[in-house]
């Protein structure tokens, strides 16, 4: 999972605009958005439907992905499996995301018991291994994306704890708040002068590492076919799928490396620190 | 340093707390008649019938209220005790020690061969920012990074095992059967770690203390061996204990691919195969293994750093 110094490093040095990397990031992720649920929109292929006479067919003027081993087209399986995947990486963000910050407030606010309380808690989630916790609760309920999400979103919530204690707590004891406080402001105030403009920033950095990791985990568990199982298209196990025709068919097996290479790398564009 | 262990001490009962619970709500919320899948994964598909069922239902005693069961289940794991395999009928402790092994073979031949490409190169890299070697060390660990561990891995396979026939693919036993699952895993420690030695090489070499050892006669080796090699060191082993989690991670899915018998390739099939006792097992081998070398870089650090020492004693 994103390490939280490498987030922190990040928030040290704020870009004072959006920087190259960054939008060379955005544009690459706006393209695969665009690419995965454009045929919801236009229609496109059936990602399941299966004829053989075209398997493995490699691609064409027509059909620019060509087919899988099945007959099935690659371009609506590749955008199926990037919905899924970009899908629930987003969502098991935003749901880390809530709890993760609120719960940070909380800790730096009260202090004391709930600190305590609430560290323990996120260190008991911190001592397992994020895939190992995910790979578990898998194996709960197999064969079901929603176990995917509430292991992903478990794992990530504890990064957005830590990172929201770290920030609120050193800005909740400095004169600033001490003073806002003084002169008679509550805390809706201090919340929204204090402490989000410094939280802000960082809730993209690390939802980015945090989706980044999200999407590897959902293609390894696919891979070792125990997370999202076929005929279902998923990157990792489609992978998984056409590593024996790599030789007649390496347009297929490339295009979902391809892809999840794209998308990660575009993440980590997105959430990477700006470099002198 | 002695409160930092008992911290270790204290994940390490929270690990263990967690798979206990998580493998027992498992237990209980198994899908389908656990006798007839456990059978079946014994016998095969087409061979059970209620018969089958009912004997293994008798033999592992399934048929429990459930506190009785969590109390025992518990119980059972602080003793360390594991029971046998649901599948294959062995202990599972006798499974778990063969597999430890493996692993722990594999796994420190990865951190080592990370630590040779690694840390030199980010060293180098560090003490030239913005060189040809920077540049391309930075643009290969992107892409590293950016590539799950089991694509570098088949990449791998097909690059020395299919193409060039220099190097088994999968298995286990001689040593050649080591090096592409290390390879595999180190090439994903390396890319990180390289950047994080890259980076501490570079402050070093802007502070003060650096330049006056320049300053007073030291040649460039001394004046790194003296006053840079443990500073830099410091950042690195500190990194190691994040590379843990990923190097745990990645044995899972890299032993699955290169069919190594260690403990994720056996975590993934007792998963498969609904194995409870072996998830168990192997769960909580993985995570105190995570939580061991977390303490092992505790250490490592106040070692070869003495300022922390003298905080800590503070």
């Amino acid at each position: 999972m994103a390490p939280l110094e490498m987030a922190l490093a990040a928030q040290a040095a704020p870009a004072p605009r959006i920087s190259r990397r960054r939008l060379i990031g955005v544009a690459v992720l706006v393209l695969l958005l665009l690419f995965a649920f454009l045929p919801l929109l236009v229609g496109g292929t059936d990602p399941l439907k299966q004829s053989l006479r075209f398997a493995l067919k490699g691609p064409s003027l027509q059909d620019w992905f060509g087919f899988d081993h099945l007959g099935r087209s690659m371009q609506a399986r590749l955008a199926a499996a990037l919905r899924l995947s970009l899908g629930l990486a987003f969502l098991s963000v935003v749901t880390a995301m809530i709890p993760g910050i609120v719960l940070g407030v909380l800790s730096a606010w009260c202090g004391g018991l709930v600190d305590r309380v609430i560290s323990g808690l996120s260190d008991a989630f911190m001592a397992l291994p994020g895939l190992l916790l995910v790979l578990m609760l898998t194996a709960i309920v197999p064969d079901n994306p929603a176990m995917l999400y509430i292991g992903i979103s478990l794992v990530l919530w504890v990064e957005y704890y830590r990172m929201t204690r770290a920030l609120a707590r050193p800005l909740l004891a400095s004169p600033a708040v001490e003073a806002s406080r003084l002169l008679g402001f509550g805390p809706a105030h201090i919340l929204r002068r204090h402490i989000w403009p410094e939280i802000g920033p960082m809730i993209l950095t690390v939802g980015a590492y945090g989706a980044a990791s999200a999407i590897m985990a959902i293609a390894a568990l696919g891979f070792v076919s125990v997370g999202v199982r076929p005929p279902t298209p998923e990157l990792g196990a489609m992978m998984i799928e056409l590593l024996p025709y790599y030789e007649e068919a390496p347009h297929a097996l490339l295009q979902p490396i391809l892809v999840i290479f794209l998308m990660v790398l575009a993440l980590q564009l997105v959430g990477a620190k700006d470099r002198p | 340093m002695m409160k930092t262990l008992l911290n270790r001490l204290i994940q390490a009962v929270l690990v263990a707390l967690m798979v206990g619970m998580l493998t027992f709500v498992m237990a209980r919320s198994l899908p389908g008649d656990m006798a007839y899948r456990i059978a079946a994964g014994r016998y095969g598909y087409d061979l059970v019938d209620q018969a089958a069922a009912a004997k293994v239902a008798a033999e592992l005693d399934l048929h429990q209220s459930a506190f009785t069961a969590f109390s025992q289940w518990i119980m059972d794991l602080a003793r360390l005790d594991f029971g046998v395999s649901l599948i294959s009928g062995a202990p599972v402790m006798e499974e778990i020690t063969q597999q430890l092994g493996n692993t722990l073979e594999l796994a420190i031949a990865a951190l080592l061969l990370s630590l040779l490409i690694g840390p030199p190169l980010g060293i180098l890299a560090g003490l030239r920012p913005g060189g040809w070697l920077d540049r391309t060390l930075m643009l290969i660990s992107t892409a590293l990074r950016a590539l799950p561990q089991f694509v570098v891995g088949l990449g791998l396979i097909i690059l020395f095992s299919l193409t060039l026939n220099l190097l088994p693919a999968a298995g286990h036993g001689q040593s050649q059967h080591l090096f592409l699952p290390a390879l595999t895993l180190a090439l994903g420690l390396a890319a990180v770690s390289n950047r994080v030695a890259r980076d501490a090489m570079l402050s070093v070499q802007q502070t003060a203390y650096y330049s006056f050892g320049r300053t007073k006669g030291l040649s460039d080796w001394q004046v790194f061996t003296r006053h840079g090699l443990r500073n830099v060191a410091v950042p690195i082993i500190t990194y190691l204990g994040i590379q843990f989690i990923y190097l745990v991670e990645s044995v899972v899915v890299v032993e699955t691919l290169f069919a190594w018998p260690g403990i994720g390739h056996a975590l993934v099939h007792a998963v498969f195969g609904r194995d409870i006792p072996m998830i168990q097992a192997t769960a909580l081998m993985m995570g105190l293994i995570f939580v061991g070398l977390n303490g092992l870089v505790d250490a490592l650090c106040h070692l070869v750093d003495p300022r922390r020492r003298a905080h800590g004693s503070a």
